[in-house]
């Protein structure tokens, strides 16, 4: 008998070299993967690979193992759009796809609230932010249409085994503080350039964030330029999986870092000296801090999107709004996540409170992030959004121009008209 | 295809984004109406302008941010021949090889001017700048890539891979 070396990994590493049945895979190496999970959309899903699937005569390797979610048109806004639904619906019908989620949510929302994610798993999804999913302890990659049908067709896609990047966060956030202002602090420190990189985040801070928050961290990993993000499961995670229904893997608390794994680098970072992060026009690299920002005027707040529109993200609005009024010459939309999201927040009183300070409630969608649906910004106008990306003309005119922040800082500009600091309403509602 | 590329050289710098190449709102429609719209944010006269065999040449981080492979395809539609920049987003990597559309991570490249004469020779991983006789040399394609890549796409190549499988 041979005694097999131990050599040890990173949690990415892990589970690539599980889905291409291999003990050890070294960075920089290109294996095949086979796929426990596929994830995708209308946009770049089925109106995209359907004609291309038809043309090899393949059929989808296994349905079972498809996650599909109409987020990106919807609802349609004119006859192109609505065919575009309609097409998705087709074939959802035709390829009798597993899990079909018709205009119920925004897909990287979906699939964790319908307990699709287990520690360990490996996923692609057709989104680039498809990295959310690493919160649960998943190695999770975006890819495109064609790429997408290859993967359809075979169940498998080759990979090049990335480095991993660990950021460690310690110390307790402020109040008005939150995982967006982390990310986009790490788009101005790290760069957008952290390129075949996997960013795994750790540390008490990380330890402490509910599951929206941490999904917050891997989303955003995408604007970092990273491969994906990644989280190692903890109780945390598994009581996420246990209240959707579902029982967590057995396995689920082994899918972690080896302690002698090598990292590219590790970075350490305080969250108690972390102020609400802006960043401005056109670029999540292009962030201060909102005590660096002069009264800005913004003419549309914007509460959406995977990043910035779950349940937690309207809860962080809701304490700045409560009791206050959307200002004159200012617009607040708000675009909850899921219809799930929607649906809790009219429970706990959530909705009642957004609504009585003036917001504007949109279709739950993509929306006005990817410049799809309602919510569009005109020529010279400013938005503070609570969004992942702000590249130029995203969200309407070439001429507009996107801020990101957290959903706190994008309701306290919505209450007073201009880029402020949360914490200071913050202040103000406890005295 | 051919391992040989030269045409006219586009400049473009850091961070070139897909919301650049593929605008949002042209995304329901047509290839070449997205493409009739691509970089006008940045370039306005690029779409109009862009003659195929053309090549690009990019900063840091090309294809940053969505992974609709419109971004690319656009510049297929274009008739873009190959892109060399410093480094590219990873989706828009994939999707541009997996489109048949040569891309290149040349980090030494420097001083190009629009309308440089430039040569790409992909086996060697070479760039060439006729206007300027300069030389760099950049990562070359694994080989995995480069049969993508010779066989057209990924389309063409798992056509190869069905048909192999059919007899």
């Amino acid at each position: 008998m041979t005694e097999t070396l131990y050599r040890p990994q990173t949690l990415a590493q892990k589970i690539i070299a599980r889905a291409s049945q291999k003990d050890y895979v070294s960075p920089g190496e290109l294996v095949t993967c086979q796929v426990d999970l596929v994830l995708m959309h209308d946009s770049s899903g089925p109106r995209r690979v359907k004609s291309r699937l038809e043309e090899l005569g393949a059929k989808v390797f296994d349905p079972s193992k498809v996650v599909l979610v109409s987020d990106h048109f919807v609802p349609a806004t004119d006859p192109e759009s609505a065919e575009i639904l309609a097409l998705t619906r087709r074939w959802a019908n035709e390829q009798q796809i597993g899990h079909f989620y018709d205009m119920q949510g925004i897909c990287h929302v979906m699939l964790p609230q319908q307990g699709h994610l287990q520690p360990g798993m490996f996923l692609v999804g057709g989104d680039s932010h498809s990295p959310t999913g690493g919160a649960f302890g998943t190695f999770m990659v975006g890819i495109g249409a064609t790429e997408m049908t290859g993967v359809l067709a075979t169940g498998e896609i080759w990979i090049k085994v990335p480095e991993t990047v660990r950021i460690n966060w310690s110390g307790q956030l402020q109040p008005g503080c939150s995982a967006k202002d982390i990310m986009l602090f790490l788009c101005a420190r790290l760069g957008m350039n952290n390129n075949y990189k996997v960013m795994e985040f750790g540390g008490e801070t990380v330890a402490a964030m509910s599951m929206y928050e941490r999904m917050v961290l891997c989303n955003m990993s995408a604007e970092l330029g990273g491969k994906t993000g990644i989280i190692e499961a903890d109780d945390t995670t598994l009581n996420w999986i246990r209240n959707t229904g579902k029982t967590p893997a057995e396995d689920a608390l082994q899918w972690r870092t080896d302690s002698q794994a090598q990292y590219h680098s590790v970075h350490h970072f305080n969250a108690c000296e972390l102020a609400p992060q802006i960043a401005a026009p056109h670029s999540p690299e292009n962030t201060k801090a909102v005590t660096e920002y002069d009264k800005v005027p913004i003419h549309q707040a914007y509460i959406g999107a995977c990043t910035g529109a779950k349940l937690s993200d309207l809860h962080m609005a809701a304490s700045i709004l409560k009791g206050r009024k959307v200002a004159t010459g200012t617009r607040l939309l708000i675009a909850p996540a899921s219809l799930k999201t929607t649906e809790a927040a009219a429970k706990d009183g959530t909705l009642a409170t957004l609504t009585e300070a003036g917001a504007i409630l949109l279709p739950t969608g993509c929306g006005a992030c990817a410049g799809m649906g309602a919510g569009a910004i005109a020529n010279g106008e400013n938005c503070l959004s609570s969004t992942s990306r702000n590249f130029k003309g995203r969200m309407g005119s070439p001429n507009s121009n996107v801020y990101l922040g957290s959903p706190y800082s994008v309701a306290a500009a919505a209450v007073t008209g201009v880029i402020s600091d949360p914490r200071e309403l913050l202040m103000e509602t406890v005295l | 295809m051919n391992s040989l590329i030269s045409g006219k050289a586009w400049v473009f710098g850091d961070n070139i984004d897909t919301d650049l190449l593929a605008p949002g709102a042209y995304m329901k429609g047509s290839i070449a109406e997205l493409a009739a719209h691509c970089l006008e944010a940045v370039d306005p006269h690029f779409a109009s302008g862009v003659k195929p065999g053309d090549i690009m040449i990019a900063g840091e981080a090309f294809g940053i941010g969505s992974s609709r492979e419109q971004a690319a395809q656009a510049l297929v539609e274009l008739g873009v021949a190959a892109i060399v920049a410093k480094s590219f987003a990873r989706i828009f990597y994939r999707n541009a090889l997996n489109l048949g559309l040569p891309v290149l991570f040349c980090p030494a490249l420097a001083d190009v001017a629009p309308g440089d004469h430039i040569s790409v020779d992909l086996k060697q991983g070479l760039v060439t700048n006729h206007s300027r006789q300069q030389q760099f040399s950049c990562e070359a394609i694994p080989p995995q890539l480069m049969e993508i890549l010779a066989a057209g796409g990924l389309m063409p190549h798992l056509k190869q891979r069905f048909a192999k499988k059919a007899e």
